[in-house]
């Protein structure tokens, strides 16, 4: 699946903490260069050769948007189960915990962004592509519950394949789910600001990823419906260059800015004081 | 029957699509068109009529009877546009008081680089967002497919029926398949697997009622009592147990 190759193994391998020596290097997948792990972890995660943009783990985005020390998760032992008795779910499950050291594929809590209380969540591309089965819609629902119960801001990270399949009409009601609870958390008079990241896609994009007051992007992220494959196997013929990307989605009218990693925090900031936080 | 071959009758030609049910409820039906931003497709209908004597507002995904009139509607997959012309008469039920009724039959929203640029995902987005707050009763019958996130844009209903032999799922069996095991082959497995199926589904508690494809006439009854009912629920009532019904799926 050419999903999949966009939730880049390299990752992890950017990730582990083992023994092996800081000094070690990886190969950047767009320049192909070998980069010192170190001086990518020093640059938001950005390659300093080329500016690729490497995924970021939920925790670490969570890290790099929020003061430090002020993050304070909510439902973290919440797992999956598989209802629908699908086969493989189960080991696809333990995989995915594995591979995330997560144990779903979203993370939510309270934090604060330059001293403004918020609620944030931010979704995980190494689990399971950041699908949403019943755990991380009934996550995200809860988190916009209680910023409602309290007139907070939610700020939503998103990167996601869709819909989680293996709990088949569970999942997909799970837009419905999420989808009220934003609304009455908008109807309330709070905030909402996205920041979608790369791939934000299916399930995720027909629902809460499109609801945001807000919307903001990552450079170079795919954001769409449906997948490029499909497409193209639908239509027959092959997609125009830049298409469903960060930059031609906001062309299209439907993000309101790019803002660089690097940026990202400090340009949170100025939108809360904005909107007197 | 196998769960996968309620799939493909539920695809078959010669099904009865929404204009039949339209013809067969909706007295004194007429059609409006467009979404006032765009364009008007032709995948979806809508408009208002009456059932049993009830004004109400009507939204189909239509896929047309032959080769003409499936060239027409799209093959019943909407665009952004379509969703958008719903919501717009789903908005106008709600001012004037009307139920809403939704005949859902798609194999699922269009998929195509016009339908992405013009915010595919964005209109299925603002349908499900607006639709949890319709101060108005809304009752989606799934009549054929319910393909994805394309028929759950139209699914946000005090009641979702479903007839007998229709399916309502997160992805087709064909997708599902090819994404786990890299075959179509093995779709009737993911067919099964899906539990995508009118008695699965009720089971479940994902549906409400499952309708019978033998008494269509029956449904007419059925609904208006439906409708009659919902509408005694005072809106504010209406729309806090439409967020229950959504919020406990899963949990």
């Amino acid at each position: 699946m050419e999903l999949k190759s966009l939730f880049l193994k390299v990752n992890n391998e950017l990730e582990n903490t083992d023994n092996r020596p800081r000094s070690r290097k990886i190969t950047c997948k767009k320049c192909q260069k070998q980069v010192s792990v170190s001086k990518i972890r020093k640059n938001f995660f950005i390659c300093p050769e080329c500016g690729h943009y490497f995924p970021v783990r939920a925790r670490r985005r969570i890290l790099m948007l929020t003061d430090k020390r002020s993050f304070v998760e909510m439902d973290r032992d919440m797992e999956s189960k598989n209802i629908l008795s699908f086969p493989e779910y189960e080991d696809k499950l333990i995989a995915a915990k594995e591979k995330s050291r997560e144990k779903e594929a979203v993370i939510c809590g309270e934090a604060a962004i330059g001293g403004s209380r918020v609620c944030i969540f931010a979704m995980d591309g190494n689990f399971m592509m950041g699908s949403m089965g019943a755990v991380v819609g009934e996550k995200i629902t809860r988190l916009f519950e209680y910023a409602t119960r309290r007139g907070l801001p939610v700020i939503g990270v998103t990167v996601s394949g869709g819909a989680r399949m293996q709990e088949g009409m569970v999942s997909l009601m799970q837009m419905s789910k999420v989808s009220a609870a934003v609304k009455r958390h908008d109807k309330a008079g709070n905030l909402y600001i996205v920041l979608l990241t790369n791939p934000t896609t299916g399930g995720v994009d027909a629902s809460f990823a499109m609801l945001g007051d807000i919307t903001l992007a990552e450079p170079g992220a795919r954001v769409g419906f449906a997948g490029p494959r499909v497409i193209e196997k639908t239509l027959n013929q092959k997609l125009p260059e830049g298409f469903q990307k960060a930059e031609r989605v906001l062309e299209c009218g439907f993000i309101d800015e790019i803002v660089p990693r690097q940026e990202q925090k400090e340009y949170l900031e100025r939108i809360l004081k904005l909107h007197g936080f | 029957m196998e769960d996968y071959e309620i799939v493909k009758g539920a695809r078959s030609e010669g099904r009865l699509t929404a204009s039949d049910y339209i013809k067969a409820l909706v007295k004194d039906f007429v059609e409006f068109h467009g979404d006032r931003l765009f364009g008007d497709d032709r995948a979806i209908i809508a408009g208002i009529g009456r059932i049993d004597g009830i004004p109400v507002t009507v939204v189909g995904i239509e896929k047309g009877k032959d080769t003409k009139e499936r060239i027409e509607h799209n093959f019943g997959s909407a665009m952004p546009e379509g969703y958008r012309k719903a919501l717009r008469l789903m908005k106008q039920a709600e001012k004037f008081k009307r139920p809403v009724v939704c005949f859902v039959d798609t194999a699922g929203a269009y998929c195509g680089i016009d339908a992405e640029e013009r915010g595919q995902g964005r209109a299925i987005a603002q349908s499900l967002f607006e639709m949890s707050d319709l101060k108005t009763p809304i009752l989606s019958i799934v009549i054929g497919e319910g393909g994805s996130g394309g028929a759950l844009a139209l699914s946000h209903a005090d009641r979702i029926w479903i007839m007998e032999d229709a399916y309502f799922s997160v992805v087709s069996p064909e997708s599902c398949a090819n994404i786990l095991w890299k075959t179509t082959e093995k779709a009737d497995v993911a067919a099964k697997a899906l539990g995508l199926t009118a008695g699965r589904l009720y089971e479940l508690g994902l549906v409400d009622k499952v309708c019978s494809s033998e008494r269509v006439g029956d449904l007419l009854k059925e609904i208006a009592k439906e409708l009659r009912n919902l509408k005694e629920i005072p809106a504010e009532d209406l729309v806090d147990k439409r967020y229950e019904k959504f919020r406990k799926v899963g949990y």
